[in-house]
């Protein structure tokens, strides 16, 4: 059996709500994650349900209230945060922000985004290693050699986002965390960039976390999906199954809302209302109840646990 | 019969410090009563420039250098500043992208519904309160009572596009515009958005304008679709046609980058090149220098239109 790239088990993270001693948000609860080694998965939720945090969590950008990180069979949870900056692990896990107009520092240069990561987290300081490597992560992402003495802002949204991508590649990291890395581009821009993180993946043999709210272009990348609803996984399925044969009502829901030209006229099933509040939640309550279509009895007295709904695919749903 | 909205040849140009930007030219479209029309196209396009002149609003730096825009049989254009206020609002209402940025964080929803009705109904009092309850409960918000006395902080940002939606359509215009109403919202939310303001324009014969970047999108609401590149309206077909057979090599590539629920990686187009610079010297199809269908006859002006089939036009001299 190989050692999954990352394994997380009961991973959770709450926060104390100002202003109410004792009460806990519950932003991340109990979840159980794996990837393997140059797997894609794609984790999936709406805004608010703790993907990002679950994401920082796994970067360790953050420390977990509960539970356990190990990546290629290191625990990197055994040091605290601040501990675990340091350390060479630091290096292996790299995360692509979101909006690259905004993670990028706007006084550094192309060639200092992409060098600084290197000397920090990988200790080199030869000026000429230093310059090959910034060179070939540019290379890489396809970033022509004559702009990286620019700033961020003479270039474009596709460039950006390449130089992101170059920073978190530079370091040779075996899993990226990808944060929404091309909702902020035009969509012929994010074609290209989607092909590149494809790319990329099959010669570096990485492993990606691809957080996203948009289906389709998750779909693209991954081949595993893992949903989650308020803190909580409530999903984890292969690709296609996810989207064929959903068994959550809240995956179903979301597979229903994807906008589709070639299904105008059908009447779907519409998700309305807003989730239930995340602050010190009924432990015997599904999330999901209040919204859910079927919200019978059970559903308040029995919160529903993952279960097997076939070859990789599991559900926290009774009536799954 | 004569349409609701007719912009006809507008051409219009920002005199800016570092040059002119021509962002529109000799753009025609005509939304009829009861239509949902897309205007589909990449940032930068003039989407909303064009939408924000069929309201008469244009920024300071903008000069209209032809063409006229008819709402109604008022020149928006050459109207009375008092006469357009009267008609915004009441006749022609906006909604706009990110809602909470939109709404007076300082005053109550019902409050803010409460002055749209004040400045074009005589509804006062009792009266004014129950208008206020009912425009809320119309765009289905629960308990509208109570939201009422709700400031935007307190709602969710589905919540504030409903009490934006609720603001516009309290008056029963004639025609919304909608920019982006849903970007930046969950896809679930998205799609209860979209489907009450499609079941507003077929129940009260309300025409909408839909500015949005998502194809998807506007391929699943509208009935027609014009497609926008570098400040030109490339082609314009009902939604059905224009999907299955797109005749201008722009909007089939805009079409091949869009991901959709039967797309694969390999199958995703990126186009190549970018938006002209537009305050340069332009030639007559902003597209040529990115086309790959390009030929000497395209440099020649001016462009016309050809109708390919009824209601379908595209502005190319080689249509596929």
């Amino acid at each position: 059996m190989n050692t999954p790239r990352l394994e997380a088990r009961h991973l959770t993270k709450r926060y104390p709500v100002g202003g109410r001693k004792g009460s806990l948000l519950h932003a991340v609860d109990d979840v159980d994650l794996v990837i393997q080694p140059g797997e894609c998965v794609g984790l999936v939720g709406e805004s608010g349900c703790g993907k990002s945090t679950l994401a920082r969590l796994l970067a360790r950008l953050i420390d977990p209230s509960e539970g356990t990180i190990h990546l290629d069979g290191h625990d990197t949870t055994a040091l605290s945060q601040a501990a675990f900056v340091k350390s060479p692990d630091r290096a292996r896990i790299q995360v692509v922000f979101q909006d690259p107009t905004e993670s990028l520092n706007p006084s550094f240069r192309v060639y200092r985004s992409i060098s600084d990561p290197i000397t920090r987290l990988l200790g080199v300081e030869d000026t000429g290693e230093l310059f090959d490597r910034v060179h070939r992560a540019a290379d890489l992402v396809g970033l022509p050699r004559e702009l990286i003495q620019r700033y961020p802002h003479q270039l474009s949204g596709g460039q950006r986002a390449r130089v992101g991508i170059a920073r978190a590649i530079a370091v040779e990291p075996s899993l990226l965390i990808l944060d929404e890395p091309t909702s902020a581009l035009d969509v012929s821009v994010q074609a290209v960039i989607l092909r590149l993180l494809a790319d990329l993946r099959e010669r570096l043999g990485m492993s990606y976390l691809f957080v996203s709210h948009d289906l389709n272009v998750v779909r693209l990348l991954c081949t595993r999906i893992v949903v989650m609803y308020l803190g909580r996984v409530v999903e984890v399925a292969p690709t296609e199954q996810l989207f064929t044969a959903p068994r959550h009502p809240y995956t179903q829901a979301l597979v229903a809302a994807i906008p589709d030209p070639a299904r105008r006229d059908e009447q779907r099933p519409r998700l309305d209302g807003s989730p239930r509040s995340p602050i010190d939640p009924d432990p015997n309550t599904c999330r999901f109840h209040g919204r859910c279509p079927i919200g019978a009895e059970r559903c308040t007295q029995e919160a529903p646990v993952l279960r097997t709904m076939g070859d990789d695919h599991v559900a926290a749903c009774h009536f799954a | 019969m004569s349409a609701l909205l007719a912009i006809e040849e507008l051409s219009l140009v920002f005199r800016t410090r570092h040059g002119t930007v021509r962002a529109l030219e000799d753009v025609s479209l005509t939304v009829d009563r009861g239509e949902i029309v897309g205007v589909v196209g990449e940032s930068g396009s003039g989407k909303s420039v064009m939408a924000y002149a069929a309201l008469g609003l244009q920024d300071a730096a903008a000069q209209v250098l032809g063409g006229r825009i008819l709402f109604g049989g008022l020149d928006m254009l050459n109207a009375a500043p008092d006469v357009l206020a009267a008609t915004r609002g009441r006749e022609v209402a906006m909604i706009f992208q990110s809602p909470r940025t939109a709404l007076n964080p300082i005053r109550k929803v019902g409050q803010q519904i409460a002055d749209v009705l004040l400045e074009h109904t005589t509804f006062r009092g009792a009266a004014l309160r129950a208008q206020v309850i009912e425009a809320l409960s119309r765009v289905r918000i629960p308990d509208p009572e109570r939201r009422a006395e709700a400031y935007p902080f307190e709602l969710s940002g589905g919540m504030c596009q409903r009490v934006m939606i609720a603001m516009a359509l309290a008056c029963s215009p004639a025609l919304l515009i909608a920019d982006e109403p849903t970007t930046g919202l969950d896809v679930t939310t998205q799609a209860v958005i979209m489907d009450l303001v499609r079941e507003m324009s077929r129940t009260s014969r309300m025409s909408t304008l839909l500015i949005t970047h998502d194809l998807g999108l506007a391929g699943e609401y509208c009935d027609r679709i014009a497609v926008m590149h570098a400040g030109h309206i490339v082609e314009i077909a009902p939604t059905v046609e224009l999907l299955a057979r797109p005749a201008h090599p722009y909007t089939r590539q805009l079409l091949a980058s869009t991901p959709t629920p039967r797309t694969t990686i390999a199958d995703l187009v990126s186009i190549p090149g970018q938006l002209p610079d537009l305050r340069q010297e332009l030639p007559a199809c902003r597209f040529s220098a990115r086309c790959e269908r390009h030929i000497p006859l395209c440099d020649e002006r001016p462009l016309p239109w050809t109708v390919v089939a009824p209601g379908h036009a595209v502005r190319c001299r080689v249509p596929l």
